[in-house]
């Protein structure tokens, strides 16, 4: 059967990891944020944003590099939004992030409708294309699959141990969870908890607005409504997965990515044994299960959703 | 005694509780503004055929209250379940079990006559709203399991849920996209103005805001609702049972979701199909928040969104500025809300000054028993801690005051 074939699980795993490449970006800003104790659930929104950008000003410029520099300034203020809502103003972390991803969703639309306007075709790009790593590709099995990806892919796999040394051996990466464990402990401390958290969002928006350029110049070559499709949720759950560690939540992405692609695979050769959003849903109900494993051993942030105010006893 | 450090808040007068979400829908408007100003239409006319479209004719009125009929009903949900501090994100899914139900009714019993079959068929919806809010409820309430996330990701759950149903079991084969048969005519609302679409899931959300009010105001349950929303420990101390209070809540709010589901399903839709909503359970979370979560502003901020979600078309043919000046005008009339509340919450505390956060601390010391009546008369419905108020006492997630008795429990949060 031709399920079962070498080039089906090789073809496959290639697959997973561009499929949970956005997903890792996402995830690993959310990460970012969440570790500074900021719940960002402007993430959807960012990730669609981030996708409208980086297409509109590759397609504008024909440059792919300042498409994605677009993606990330953009991300980096809608970032910087958040933290003025969350950290400044110190409302709702969970009601501001959620008018954030309104805010950025109804903002693709409408700036893709003025600019683009509304065509039968979408225009396209000239995405950004598989680059293979001479002598390295020609590995059995490996090759094809390590190997042979879009430069992004290997972007965000290096970023895992990058957020992870940041995180855990540097200075910086401990007065992060410093502020997301007790940001009053932090002040005393004489760290900025203001400013990490601005820090951390801007940096974390750049992140999830990267993952959703990753979706219009790589893995498609033009910009589509419904392109987000729940990925910046499902990095949301990803981020609670992982139980708040990056290499977990590699982990989980690699898995998450790997049902989407297994779905859109099963779905081309027509398999019917079980519908396709089974797959699809699988990445919620496993993420509940999670939530429902971890709740008894916190593992979260300690000041996560909570607001902050600078010189309180 | 548990010693608690509180935030001075009058109750305001009406004026001024009203004033904040008319500056955000202002704010709303002339952000927007610039948006309209970039695709060359006139600001001025651009809002007039805003509204113009809305309520320029009998059929136009009446359909904007077809398109405000779900949106009080989520809005309704949500600020239930966000009084009792419960942050149900989930409306939309509960929206979709609540049409998912009255879409099997409609399917199942064929030969039921409607007096029978409409009742039921709303009963049902509302169960089955309730019923998917109640799993994330019950994970708060027993488990701690953090609700934001849990009712976000059900959402989609249900969305694949319905996805797989019309694209399967319940696939009308004739149909180019997948979506269920029709539903008999005997489980279709009945329309109750001719030459529209005015069915007769209207005035049940305007009943439904109704009830909502009289159980918050008027109800040992709505006292309980409020007070385990402003203090958790404090109410479980008052002698409410915080765990049965957050479940029966989620339970509502689920089944008031359902039936805006079933509003859409049985009396304008008729068929089950994945873009049933355009997502009003998320709009609902705005028209909550606008409203001040109290039914009267929920009625109001719903009928507000109606006309702009009603007009937009008619702005669009007249002036080409893209409809999709909708989901931006929710997402920053959401965000000036959030700010004005804090506003709000600093200018009770001592004046429009106390707006530079940390200058101004007007606190008191009550005991744990004052507090939940004291704190329920407050303004409470705030979403969001205002400036200047401890921390502690407004985790979001309702943990307990540092150093209060029984405090092993651990923080809930995610």
């Amino acid at each position: 059967m031709e399920i079962l074939s070498v080039a089906f699980f090789i073809g496959l795993l290639a697959a997973m990891l561009r499929m949970a490449t956005p997903l890792l970006f996402a995830t690993m800003g959310e990460l970012l944020t969440e570790r500074a104790g900021v719940l960002n659930l402007g993430i959807e929104g960012t990730m669609l944003l981030g996708a409208m950008a980086g297409y509109l000003v590759a397609y504008k410029t024909g440059s792919l590099w300042l498409g994605l520099g677009g993606a990330l300034l953009t991300g980096a203020l809608l970032g910087l939004l958040m933290a003025f809502m969350a950290v400044t103003l110190g409302v709702s972390q969970h009601v501001s992030g959620l008018g954030i991803t309104l805010l950025a969703t109804g903002l693709s639309l409408y700036i893709y409708r003025m600019v683009i306007g509304s065509p039968s075709v979408p225009p396209s790009i000239r995405p950004f294309q598989i680059l293979t790593i001479p002598v390295l590709a020609q590995l059995p099995v490996i090759g094809p699959i390590l190997f042979r990806q879009y430069l992004l892919v290997w972007v965000a796999l290096a970023l895992v141990p990058l957020i992870w040394l940041l995180l855990f051996r540097t200075a910086l990466g401990l007065k992060i969870r410093t502020v997301g464990e007790n940001p009053k402990a932090a002040e005393v401390a004489g760290v900025s908890v203001y400013g990490i958290r601005y820090l951390c969002l801007i940096v974390g928006g750049a992140l999830m607005a990267l993952g959703g350029a990753f979706l219009s110049m790589a893995h498609f070559n033009m910009f589509l409504f419904g392109m987000v499709a729940g990925r910046g949720w499902i990095s949301i759950a990803l981020v609670v997965f992982g139980n708040w560690r990056p290499g977990k939540c590699l982990a989980g992405a690699l898995f998450f990515g790997g049902l989407d692609a297994l779905q859109l695979r099963l779905q081309a050769v027509g398999f019917q044994a079980l519908p396709y959003q089974f797959f699809l849903v699988l990445p919620y109900i496993l993420t509940i299960v999670a939530l429902v494993s971890v709740s008894r051993r916190a593992a979260y942030p300690g000041s996560l959703l909570l607001p902050y105010k600078r010189g309180e006893a | 005694m548990i010693a608690l450090r509180l935030e001075r808040r009058h109750p305001l007068p009406l004026w001024q509780q009203a004033i904040l979400p008319l500056l955000s829908v202002l704010a709303a408007l002339g952000l927007c503004g610039l948006l309209v100003l970039w695709a060359g239409a006139d600001l001025v006319r651009a809002y007039a055929a805003l509204f113009v479209g809305a309520l320029g004719s009998r059929f136009a009125v009446l359909e904007t209250f077809v398109k405000s009929a779900p949106l009080i009903l989520t809005g309704l949900a949500v600020a239930l379940a966000f009084r009792a501090k419960f942050w149900n994100i989930g409306a939309e899914g509960q929206l979709y079990a609540g049409a998912t139900a009255a879409t099997w009714f409609g399917l199942t019993f064929t030969e039921t006559p409607a007096w029978l079959l409409l009742p039921l068929l709303l009963l049902g919806s509302f169960a089955a709203g309730g019923a998917w809010a109640l799993i994330p409820g019950l994970l708060k309430a027993r488990l701690k399991v953090d609700d934001v996330v849990t009712t976000l990701l059900m959402n989609y759950i249900m969305l694949y849920l319905v996805s797989a149903l019309v694209d399967g079991p319940w696939r009308e084969p004739v149909s180019q996209w997948p979506q269920s048969p029709e539903i008999v005519e005997a489980a279709q609302l009945p329309i109750l103005l001719e030459r529209s679409r005015f069915h007769l899931g209207i005035p049940l959300a305007f009943f439904c805001a109704g009830l909502v009010w009289l159980l918050l105001a008027r109800t040992p349950l709505g006292y309980a609702i409020k007070a385990v929303g402003v203090n958790p420990r404090a109410a479980e101390f008052g002698g409410i049972r915080t765990a049965r209070v957050i479940a029966v809540t989620a339970l509502l709010s689920g089944g008031l979701a359902g039936l805006a589901g079933a509003g859409e399903l049985a009396g304008i839709q008729f068929h089950l199909m994945e873009a049933i909503s355009p997502g009003y359970g998320y709009s609902g979370i705005v028209v909550a928040m606008l409203g001040g979560l109290h039914p009267l502003g929920v009625v109001l901020a719903a009928f507000f969104f109606g006309v702009v979600n009603n007009g937009a078309q008619h702005m669009s043919r007249v002036t080409g500025v893209p409809t999709y000046l909708v989901e931006v005008m929710q997402g920053v009339t959401l965000l000036a809300m959030l700010a004005a509340l804090l506003l709000l919450g600093s200018f009770a505390a001592g004046g429009a000054w106390a707006l530079i956060p940390g200058l101004l601390k007007a606190r008191l010391k009550v005991g744990n028993a004052d507090a939940a009546r004291a704190l329920s008369t407050l303004g409470s419905r705030m979403a969001g801690p205002p400036g200047g108020i401890d921390p502690s006492l407004h985790t979001l997630h309702g943990a307990p005051v540092s150093g209060s008795p029984g405090g092993d429990a651990p923080p809930d949060s995610p």
